[in-house]
C-alpha cells in the first residue's frame, strides 16, 4: 500500500521505502504532473499540474502552500488515514510544491477531530531538518463542512474565521497574507510526490486508466474503511475489497455529499477513474463510496444529507441560509411522508434557482446531490408526496443463498 | 465581450431595489434575494443596470467585464 498503512511511517523507513526526492526543474515537474493527468483529490477534481503552473506564474518566490487536510466530509476518512500513516509523503509533496511554485511558507491545515493524523504530522515534521521546520507550520482547522473550502481555509489563516469569502480574488491570485497561494488537498500532494520520484508513466500505467487513489467505502458492506484502488478497478472490485455487500443494496452514493446517487446493478462494472465516471455523468469527488442499505429509503437518506448540508451553511448568503434550509425542511417532510401540498414541485423549483447563488459552491453541491436523488429515486419521491414509501411498503427482500 | 451583472452574495441583504429597477434582468426568489439572468447586459439596459448598481444600499451589485479568468 502506497498511501495507507497500520502505523505512522518514520522518516527512516519512508526514505528506505521510497528513496530520495530528486530535485527536478520546476517547469519539468509541472509538465510531468500535467501529462500524468493527476486531478485534485479534494472533491472538485481540478488538474494539479495546471494549478501549480498558475501559482508559479504569479509567485516571484513568495507564494504560500496550504496543504489541505481539513476533511470535513462526514463519510470521508481517507485524508486523515493518509496523514496518520504516511505523514512524510504528505510533507514531501508540500516541500515539492513549495520548491516548484516558488513558495517560502508551508501550512498544514488539519481537521481538529483528526487526532491521529495531527499527532503523526507533528511528529514527522519534528523529524525534519531545521530549514524545513522553519518554513512549515501546522494549523488546526475548526470542525465543519465548509472549513476546508479553499477560500475558507485562506480566510482562517488570515483572520481566524473559517468561512468562505467572495471571489475573486481567488487564492492563487491573492491568498494567505495577500500572496499567491496554492491550496491543495493532502492526497493530491502525496501523489505528486510519488509521481516526482517515479515519473508520469508509473502513475498512468499503474491503474491502466490513469492513476491510483484513496476511497472511503461505507454503508452496506462487510468491512467499511479506506481502500487504495487503481482507477481501472470497478465498483464491483471495490465492494469486494470492502468484504462484499451486506444484502441487496440498490443504490450507491458516489463522490460524497456533493456527489450523486447511482444504481448499483447498472454501475457494477463502472471503472472508478475520473474519465469513465464523467462519461456516465458521475464523479469520483473526494472518493466516497456509500452503499445504501437494502431496507433504507433513498428519500430518507437524501433528506438526512440535505438537512446536514443546510446545517453546515456558513450562514453568510441569503440563498443558502433561506433557500437551502427551506429545501431541507421540505425534503424532510417528504421523507417522513407528511408533506405539504406541492412540496415536491417546490423542491424542484427551489433547487433550480439555487445553483451559483452563493459565495462558495456549498449550495451548488446540494443541488447536484438532490438532482441525482430525484432521478435515482424518482418513483419514491412521487410516492412520498402521496404519503407512501416504496421501501417500507414492499415486502422485505430475502437473501437467497 | 460585454458587461455582466454580478452579486456579492455575502453583502446582499435582499433589499430588492435592483429587481424593482431592472425586472428585465433581475427577479427575486421566495425570500427576496436576486436571481440574475445569465449573459451580458443588453446595450439598451446598460444605463438602468448602472443605476441598479449605484442604488444598491449595501453595494452588493456590480457590473464587470465578462471574460474574467474563470480557470478555477
Amino acid at each position: 500500500m502506497e498511501l495507507i498503512g497500520p502505523i505512522a511511517e518514520s522518516l527512516a523507513s519512508h526514505r528506505q521505502r521510497l528513496g530520495p526526492l530528486l530535485a527536478l526543474a520546476s517547469g519539468e515537474l509541472i509538465a510531468e504532473l500535467e501529462s500524468s493527468g493527476l486531478l485534485g483529490r479534494g472533491g472538485a477534481g481540478f488538474p494539479v499540474g495546471r494549478k501549480w503552473r498558475t501559482v508559479a506564474q504569479r509567485s516571484s518566490g513568495h507564494a504560500v502552500v496550504l496543504a489541505n487536510g481539513a476533511e470535513g466530509e462526514p463519510l470521508s476518512h481517507k485524508d486523515r488515514s493518509l496523514m496518520a500513516a504516511r505523514p512524510h509523503l504528505v510533507i514531501d509533496g508540500a516541500l515539492l510544491a513549495a520548491r516548484t511554485v516558488g513558495a517560502d511558507d508551508i501550512i498544514f491545515y488539519i481537521g481538529m477531530e483528526h487526532r491521529a493524523a495531527d499527532a503523526a504530522m507533528r511528529h514527522a515534521l519534528a523529524e525534519r531538518p531545521a530549514d524545513v521546520r522553519g518554513r512549515a507550520r501546522i494549523l488546526t482547522a475548526p470542525p465543519g463542512y465548509v472549513s476546508g473550502e479553499e477560500s475558507a481555509a485562506v480566510h482562517f489563516v488570515n483572520a481566524g474565521d473559517a468561512r468562505p469569502t467572495t471571489t475573486p480574488p481567488r487564492p492563487f491570485d491573492r491568498g494567505v497574507g495577500g500572496r499567491p497561494t496554492l491550496v491543495q488537498n493532502v492526497e493530491s500532494l502525496a501523489l505528486a510526490a510519488l509521481i516526482a520520484r517515479r515519473g508520469r508513466d508509473w502513475y498512468v500505467d499503474r491503474g491502466r486508466r490513469g492513476g491510483v487513489g484513496l476511497t472511503t467505502v461505507s454503508g452496506a458492506v462487510n468491512h467499511p474503511g479506506v481502500h487504495e484502488i487503481a482507477y481501472g478497478s470497478t465498483l464491483g472490485d471495490l465492494a469486494a475489497a470492502a468484504g462484499g455487500l451486506r444484502g441487496d443494496s440498490q443504490a450507491v452514493l458516489l463522490g460524497g455529499y456533493f456527489g450523486g446517487w447511482a444504481e448499483v446493478d447498472a454501475q457494477w462494472g463502472l471503472p472508478m477513474d475520473p474519465g469513465s465516471m464523467r462519461a456516465r455523468g458521475l464523479a469520483i469527488g473526494c472518493g466516497v463510496v456509500h452503499f445504501l442499505a437494502p431496507d433504507s429509503c433513498g428519500v430518507e437518506a437524501t433528506a438526512r444529507i440535505v438537512a446536514y448540508l443546510a446545517s453546515q451553511s456558513a450562514r453568510q448568503c441569503g440563498p443558502c441560509v433561506f433557500g437551502l434550509s427551506a429545501i431541507a425542511a421540505a425534503t424532510q417532510r417528504l421523507a417522513t411522508r407528511s408533506p405539504h401540498a406541492g412540496d415536491l414541485d417546490r423542491i424542484v423549483r427551489w433547487t433550480g434557482q439555487l445553483a451559483g447563488r452563493g459565495a462558495c459552491h456549498h449550495p451548488d453541491g446540494a443541488v447536484v446531490l438532490l438532482r441525482s436523488a430525484m432521478q435515482q429515486f424518482a418513483d419514491d419521491f412521487t410516492e412520498h408526496q402521496r404519503r407512501r414509501c416504496l421501501t417500507v411498503s414492499s415486502p422485505r427482500r430475502v437473501a437467497v443463498a | 465581450m460585454g458587461e455582466i451583472l454580478e452579486v456579492d452574495r455575502i453583502r446582499c441583504d435582499g433589499h430588492g431595489i435592483c429587481a424593482e429597477l431592472l425586472p428585465e434582468l433581475i427577479s427575486l426568489d421566495d425570500w427576496g434575494y436576486p436571481i440574475v439572468k445569465k449573459g451580458p447586459v443588453p446595450d439598451h439596459l446598460v444605463e438602468l443596470a448602472r443605476r441598479a448598481v449605484d442604488d444598491c444600499p449595501v453595494l452588493a451589485l456590480q457590473l464587470s467585464l465578462q471574460n474574467r479568468d474563470r480557470s478555477r
